[in-house]
Parts: structure tokens; sequence; C-alpha cells
């Protein structure tokens, strides 16, 4: 298939995803996972559609192990309840060596394997480095467009400066447990600035009161008060609360205007990251050698813009 | 275009021998694709759900149970209830006539202890590269 034939076969595809065929929305995350940009397809053939779906994106993010993807089984179990449809984007690191990746968040969602209402798809990084996968911004557009009442990300195991999916969510929970480290871990810049929820997994561990004293006497130097949940996501305790406070959180987003704002946010997050592939596939695709750095930057840009004059030498 | 061959690995049934899935699914890693491990105890129902959603290219399924006849003919059978159809490769403890039929069903390849990592690379390769990916 080309480009074009490509682009025809999204639009097909489209047409089933509208009508709930998830094999139709499977076949569609493939495409755009492989050509992120087929998602300008979309943009153009459903701008109302898309401007007007509310799906409400919840990200859970934090260091592996912390407990995300066993978080995530119990809040969808949640969702279930009150019967919202939700679709979940788990993603996992791909090597930067073979490009291959073991995708396992899986193992901790089974019980939702057999549900309709529940849509689960992992992903590799590809490459990325800010904890996501650069084409998550297409397969959001794709959950939109089949209706899916929440939209949860999981990102990779995140360290401290994987801060990706504060561009793409609408709520971003920081998954924390005990064990990972002082309170000048918590007073680090990066990861811990773009909860909007925090929450202390493994609760009934030791050092998960500390922890949160340490929390809370972090946060109370910023004026925001962000809230603190204590959890344990393997028994389901403390996930009523999560749920609540996200829906609080989602009630703040949409009084204060914010949401809108976080909608901007992600629209130029998302052109960033097509405008910096097209530059590195520049740079991949070869430049001329014995150049000098800022030779190269100017033939990069004159082979972006197609308009510039520039020649080496 | 950035296409990468997605595998799902399986176990389906009750017994809870996953060392030899897990080997698979980290070979496959290394091999360069993209392995989603849904790990012990499932059900054919389950294995076909998640290769829909995954939209894989091929699946593994890992059985020491002797159910492997069994657990065949159903995944097959949910594939057509679904109009869902990837190739589906075999791999544990597999009597020889068994693995004839497993073939005869429609089962692309049986793989028995012991088997080099390469061996099954290659077998996916050649198993996708025939076109037999229906869609």
């Amino acid at each position: 298939m080309n480009t074009q034939e490509r682009k025809n076969k999204l639009i097909e595809l489209s047409k089933e995803i509208v009508q709930g065929n998830q094999i139709a929305l499977a076949k569609a995350i493939t495409l755009i996972e492989n050509e992120p940009e087929l998602v300008f397809e979309l943009e153009r053939e459903y701008q109302d559609r898309l401007r007007t779906t509310n799906s409400h994106i919840v990200g859970f993010t934090g260091s592996p192990g912390a407990g995300k993807s066993t978080l995530t089984d119990a809040y969808v179990s949640r969702l279930r309840k009150d019967n919202k449809k939700v679709g979940i984007i788990a993603v996992d690191p791909s090597s930067p060596f073979t490009g291959g990746a073991l995708l396992g968040d899986r193992i901790r969602m089974k019980r939702h394997f057999t549900d309709d209402g529940v849509f689960i798809r992992s992903m590799g990084s590809r490459g990325n480095v800010g904890g996501l996968n650069d084409s998550i911004f297409g397969v959001v557009t794709l959950f939109k467009l089949y209706g899916f009442d929440y939209i949860i990300i999981e990102t990779v195991g995140a360290g401290q400066s994987e801060i990706d999916i504060v561009y793409v969510a609408d709520t971003v929970v920081l998954v924390l447990s005990p064990g990972g480290g002082d309170e000048i871990q918590l007073m680090k810049a990066g990861i811990m600035e773009i909860a909007d929820i925090f929450v202390i997994n493994k609760s009934d561990m030791e050092g998960a009161d500390l922890l949160k004293i340490n929390l809370e006497t972090t946060l109370s130097f910023s004026d925001v008060q962000k809230p603190i949940v204590m959890c344990v996501a393997t028994s389901g305790k403390g996930v009523e609360e999560l749920y609540s406070e996200i829906e609080k959180h989602k009630v703040y987003l949409n009084d204060s205007g914010e949401i809108r704002k976080r909608e901007e946010r992600r629209k130029k997050k998302h052109a960033e990251t097509i405008l910096s592939k097209r530059v590195q596939k520049i740079l991949s695709d070869g430049v001329p050698e014995n150049t000098n750095v800022s030779e190269m930057v100017e033939y990069v840009l004159s082979k972006f813009c197609k308009t510039r004059d520039f020649e080496i030498g | 275009m950035d296409q990468k061959i997605r595998v799902l690995i399986a176990k389906p049934g009750l017994d809870g021998h996953d060392r030899g899935a897990k080997v698979v699914a980290r070979g496959l890693r290394d091999a360069g694709m993209e392995v989603i491990y849904t790990g012990l105890r499932q059900t054919p129902e389950e294995i076909v759900k998640a290769a829909m959603q995954e939209d894989v290219d091929i699946i593994g399924l890992s059985i020491l149970s002797g159910a492997h006849m069994s657990v065949c003919k159903k995944v097959l059978e949910l594939m057509d209830k679904y109009n869902f159809h990837v190739p589906i490769f075999v791999g544990g403890i597999i009597p020889a006539d068994d693995a004839d039929e497993l073939l005869k069903m429609g089962i692309k390849a049986v793989f028995g202890p012991g088997t080099p990592i390469s061996e099954v690379v290659n077998k996916i390769k050649e198993v996708l590269e025939q076109g037999v990916k229906m869609q």
C-alpha cells in the first residue's frame, strides 16, 4: 500500500469505527502508529464530531513497579460500574538497539479482556523519550472518534523527566510507592510538578505514612492544594477516593475553562511532534558529509522549507 | 513508515509453567518484534479478544497441559466467529501425531522443547511474508 491507499483505508475504517467496530479501531491504530501524519485525514473528515466529543483523558504515570497498571485496572472497574466506555493505551519501552519491545501491561488488566466496554491497546515507545509514543495524539483522536467516555493513558515507567503525559492528558495522576527515596526526591523539578493528583500506592507497606507526610510538606509550598490519595491497588482500597478526586478535577477543568487551555497545549505538542519527526527524517535520510553543524542546520532547513536556496560550501 | 511485527504470546489453560512462553517472548523482543505478553491462565475468548484489540500479526500459544487440541480448536472457532484471522503457532509438549493434526487444522507451526529462538523467528517471518495475514 502506498500513502494514498493507506489514507483511503483509514477513512474506510473510520466509518466502521464510528459505528462501534473494535476490529476497525485496532487496524486504524496500527496505520497511525506506523504513519502518525495519517491522522490529518480524520481531522478534516470529522472536525465537528471530534470537537464535540468529550472524552476525559486521564494519564497514569510513575516509576516502574509503582502499580500503574494495577491501579488502572482497579480504576477501570470503578468506571465500568457506571457503564462508562473506556479506552486504554498502555505504553512500555522499546529497545533502543533492536526496536523490539515486551509489552506486559495487559497482564494486570485481565478481568477486562472480554468486556466489550473496555478496549486495551499496548504500544512500544518506539524511540520517544518522554514516556509515551509519538503517535499517541493520533490514537487519542481515534479513541475520541470511537466515542470512549474515558481515555486512560499509562506511560512507561517514568523517572524524573519523562513528562510528555502532561501534554496529552486532561488529568495527570502520579503514582508513588514507599521506598522511592527521601523528601529531596520529592522536591526535585520535573515529574513532581506535572501531577494533578498524587497517589501513594502500596499504602499498607512500611514507609507509606512517612512518604505522605513528606509529600504534604513539599506540596505545602505551592499555592494550589493538590490531593493525595492513599491506595492499595491490589485490594481496591482508596480507588473510590481516587475516582472522586478525578471527577472533581474534571469539574474544575470545565468550570475554570482550563480544559480549553489543555486542549490547545495538546494540539501544539502534537504539531511539534510531527514537525520534529520530519526534521529527524531529513537528517536520517542523510546530510552532506564534511560539513560543520551550522551548515548542516541550514541544509536541513532548506530541505524542510523547500522554498529556501542553500548550497553547501 | 515504521512497521513492526506484533506478536501476542499467550498461555491458555491451567498449567502454571510459563518459563517457555517468557523465553520466547524475550527472544522475539530481541529480534525486533513488539511482543504482547498476556500472562498465565487465559481462556481462548480472552486470547482472541486481546489479539483483535492489539491488531497482532501472529499469535503464539504456549501449552504444556495436554489440552492443545481442544484449545487450538476453540481459538480457531472464535476467530471465525469474530471474523478475525491471523496465523497461530504453538509451542510446548505436543506429541508428534497431535502436531500433524494441529497443522492440518490450520496451525502454522508447532515447536517442541529445545527449539532455537532463531528458528521461531525465521518461521514467523516466513509465515508473514507468505501473506498469510488475512485482512
